[in-house]
């Protein structure tokens, strides 16, 4: 293990190779992003929905790529991250209605999720069925799969997460407001369903952005695990958020340099340990904020 | 294709596909009226690194280890959900969200890690479940349904789940009064002197036991679906637990017969080259049986 | 022989103490009101002598401990924190009181359902016997969980403010019911908040703030004196 150390550091420095250096960068940018929308995310109660929503999005993968093979087009990512946007919104729109009926709202995420990801393995399946002689590589988007990361796809997530942090800072005030005191917030005159609907948007940004880094299973972990940490830290929602951007950024960071240097790694469940282990730490550290 | 190959290809794993849905189906039912629907979806998460474990431990798909690592760690995600709300006091939700992940990620991590991947076990088989190589070679004869030494042939899935089905079916019969005062009312449950905690620590354990059969043989999309969408379904149809039960089980056998059928010769009858997942499949007719409840439903 | 005997009763909430040292006893063959300020432990004093939340102190039911006992002893929640969109219908709620005697694999008879009619009849609620649960209003909800208490046929009854919130109609047939009880030789125990209604519902009523203050019957130990003590000097409306 020891002379891991050099490839390591050399990884973790942006010294092992362009490619390398590239997924570190966006690992890192993700956890930031998933970390600040995740601490609204957690404090507004709707963690697991993001679970559905991220499920919800193979389909679209699927179909996007469908759509493309059959209208001749190359697989490129902005059109599969449309068409898994489009079938997340759906699947959304589902646990919504679902929630409404006597089943409750767990059990309505819970019937959306495998759902949806059974339509989309089925599509998956079906892809690989038809031997296109293109690659489709679809499965990568299950659990991450940085190996075929290029430099556009890192510009993808860095300019995405950019404007998905933009939007957090514009909406911090109403979306703190609502996750505190719904009711207030309602009285005040806010929109309180348009500005859960936009919470939901910039979630679902975060799991698109995550899609190739740790996969639409594990997405769920680097929104609620560093916001749930940084939560043991501080009681100030700014202070929370920034915390868990951090938490996020730097597990992406590390977990993306340890399988830089230890190619048999699968970066996403790297990264996502990593923030369990911050979580499980900092347990006895903050013992004494609690009490 | 002949009714020979159909009893040698399609017949086991329909059968398997059967009865592990009929075997989450049924203690769904509990989890669903205990609004501890997600803890299906967890459960089935977790278990992965506790198969994983029990695969490396005895170098092969040894039934019992991987059945002990399962129960093993799907005790420590009970422990680590329950160290997560009491010492950190997180969210229900946020401590499940963040343990299942977690041991899921750990699943994956051994499975790449150890090279299991290369006999028997790999992420891709998690996920999907192997439901279509689950076949009997060895009926090549009509008389092999009543060979003793060609019935052992059969795919050892099918045994497991069948036994896991009789053993959780006994249980809802012989404790089907307790279990329904402890659903409904577990402050009168325990005024009766009921073992609440037992009883409820029971549910999670039937639910667990339906999972790891299942996991091994279907993969977890069909264990998550199969322990939400029928009961789910079948809630919206009835107001009596009874009929719910009974109704649920339906609608996991309708699944699972028709998604099934679905996956195997949909693609055939559309001209399309190849079969599709039929554990897919399974969930997707789950789901749209759930979908038509609800527009049924309508309130 | 009391009906409920406890002595030493503590429950911690927290950091707050809910009960400190109360030790009392219900008479049996009466009906008793459990009365004091909010706060004052009355719900939680039920709760703890049954063992539904950690308490220490000695609790015996008809001098015995309630393992032994609990066939002789029922309990009605203040409101019950049930799912009221649960699939039961009101007939399976109160067939739910039969639990004791039917065990797990019991057969349900004809007779066993008779009686869960009879005391659906006995509150008022036997023409609603196969609505499900949650369709019912919650003074009627209430009867029902009463009914269901009938059905376990016991000797002590503990209510937990069982008029709150519900409606004339339902308040007086719960009081018919639960005089009728102590009519045929059983024991009462209700949380009470209306003291207006204290010495027209009940025989004997037990003071409680923390500790218990004073219990006897209704008309010595009900005076204005041990409430004006009871509520600190800020003594409630008496009609």
């Amino acid at each position: 293990m020891n002379s891991l150390w050099p490839e390591i550091w050399a990884a973790l420095t942006l010294r092992a190779g362009p490619n390398a250096a590239l997924v570190c960068l966006g690992a890192a940018a993700l956890g930031l992003v998933a970390g600040v929308v995740g601490s609204f995310l957690t404090l507004r109660k709707r963690a697991l929905m993001s679970d559905a929503l991220a499920h919800a999005t193979l389909p679209g993968v699927g179909l996007a790529f469908l759509a493309s093979l059959a209208l001749g087009l190359p697989r490129s990512l902005p059109v599969l991250m449309l068409g898994a946007a489009l079938s997340a919104l759906a699947g959304l729109w589902a646990v919504q209605r679902l929630a409404r009926t006597r089943i409750g709202q767990d059990a309505a995420i819970g019937a959306v999720l495998s759902t949806f990801y059974g339509a989309g393995v089925v599509i998956l399946t079906l892809i690989q069925g038809l031997r296109t002689g293109q690659q489709a590589g679809l499965e990568g988007f299950l659990l991450g799969a940085t190996a075929g990361m290029l430099r556009a796809d890192v510009g993808v997530i860095v300019i995405g997460g950019a404007l998905v942090l933009l939007a957090i800072w514009a909406l911090h005030r109403p979306l703190a407001l609502i996750a505190f005191d719904e009711g207030a917030a309602h009285v005040m005159g806010l929109n309180v369903p348009r500005f859960d609907a936009a919470l939901m948007a910039l979630v679902l940004g975060v799991v698109l952005l995550g899609l190739q880094v740790v996969g639409l299973i594990l997405i769920v972990a680097l929104l609620i695990t560093p916001a749930a940490t940084a939560r043991l830290w501080t009681h100030r929602l700014g202070t929370m958020a920034l915390l868990a951007g951090a938490i996020g950024a730097v597990a992406g960071w590390v977990g993306a340099s340890l399988s830089a240097a230890l190619p048999d790694l699968p970066t996403g469940p790297v990264i996502v340990l990593l923030t369990f282990a911050a979580l499980l730490i900092s347990i006895p550290l903050t013992k004494g904020r609690r009490a | 294709m002949s009714a020979l190959d159909f009893l040698a290809f399609s017949a086991p794993p329909m059968l398997i596909a059967l009865l592990a849905a009929l075997a989450c189906a049924l203690p769904g039912n509990f989890l669903l009226l205990r609004r501890q629907a997600l803890l299906g979806d967890a459960i089935s998460h977790v278990v992965l690194p506790g198969i994983v474990l029990g695969f490396l431990l005895t170098g092969g798909a040894s039934t019992p280890a991987m059945m002990a690592g399962a129960a093993l760690a799907a005790l420590a995600a009970a422990a680590l959900i329950e160290l997560l709300q009491r010492s950190a006091r997180l969210d229900p939700g946020v401590a499940m969200g963040a343990t299942f992940t977690a041991m899921f990620a750990l699943g994956v991590l051994a499975l790449e890690l150890s090279g299991a991947g290369a006999v028997h076990l790999d992420v891709e088989h998690a996920l999907y479940g192997n439901l279509e190589s689950l076949i009997w070679f060895d009926a090549t004869d009509w008389s092999a349904l009543i060979t003793p030494a060609t019935l052992a042939t059969l795919p050892p899935e099918l045994f497991r789940m069948a036994a896991t089905l009789a053993l959780l079916a006994a249980l809802c019969w012989l404790f089907w009064r307790p279990l329904v005062i402890l659903t409904f009312d577990e402050g009168f449950a325990r005024s009766l002197g009921l073992p609440v905690r037992l009883l409820s620590a029971g549910i999670v354990a039937a639910a667990t036991l339906a999972a790891v059969a299942a996991f091994a043989a279907v993969g977890s999309i069909l264990t998550i679906a199969m322990l939400i969408c029928p009961p789910a379904a079948a809630r919206l149809c009835t107001h009596r637990l009874g009929p719910q039960v009974a109704l649920s089980l339906v609608f996991a056998a309708a699944s699972a017969l028709i998604g099934y059928v679905l996956g195997g010769y949909g693609p055939l009858w559309l001209g399309l080259p190849a079969s599709v997942s039929a554990a897919g499949m399974i969930a997707t007719t789950s789901g749209l049986i759930l979908a038509t409840a609800a527009l049924w439903h309508k309130r | 022989m009391k009906a409920v005997e406890f002595q030493g009763l503590e429950v911690q909430y927290g950091d707050m103490p809910a009960l400190r040292d109360a030790s009392g006893s219900f008479e049996t063959a009466a009906m008793t009101a459990i009365v004091g300020p909010n706060g004052a432990g009355k719900s939680t004093l039920l709760k703890a002598a049954l063992g539904l939340i950690p308490s220490t102190g000695r609790v015996a039911f008809f001098g015995k401990p309630l393992a032994e006992m609990r066939a002789r002893v029922a309990y009605v929640p203040q409101r019950a924190s049930v799912d009221w969109d649960f699939p039961v219908r009101v007939i399976d709620v109160v067939v739910q009181g039969l639990y004791r005697e039917l065990g797990l694999l019991g057969r349900l008879r004809l007779s066993h359902r008779r009686r869960a009619l009879d005391c659906l009849e006995r509150v008022g609620m036997a023409d609603y016997a196969s609505r499900q649960i949650g369709a019912l209003s919650g003074g009627q909800q209430q009867r029902v969980f009463l009914a269901r208490a009938l059905a376990q046929n016991a000797d002590l009854y503990l209510l937990d403010e069982p008029f709150a919130g519900v409606d004339a109609a339902t308040e007086s047939a719960i009081i018919a019911v639960l005089k009728s009880l102590r009519d045929q030789g059983r024991s009462v125990v209700a949380v009470h908040h209306d003291l207006a209604t204290v010495p027209a519902y009940f025989d004997r009523v037990l003071l409680l703030n923390r500790h218990v203050q004073a219990e006897g019957p209704v008309a010595e130990t009900f005076t204005p004196e041990a409430l004006a003590r009871l509520y600190g000097g800020l003594l409630p409306q008496l009609s």
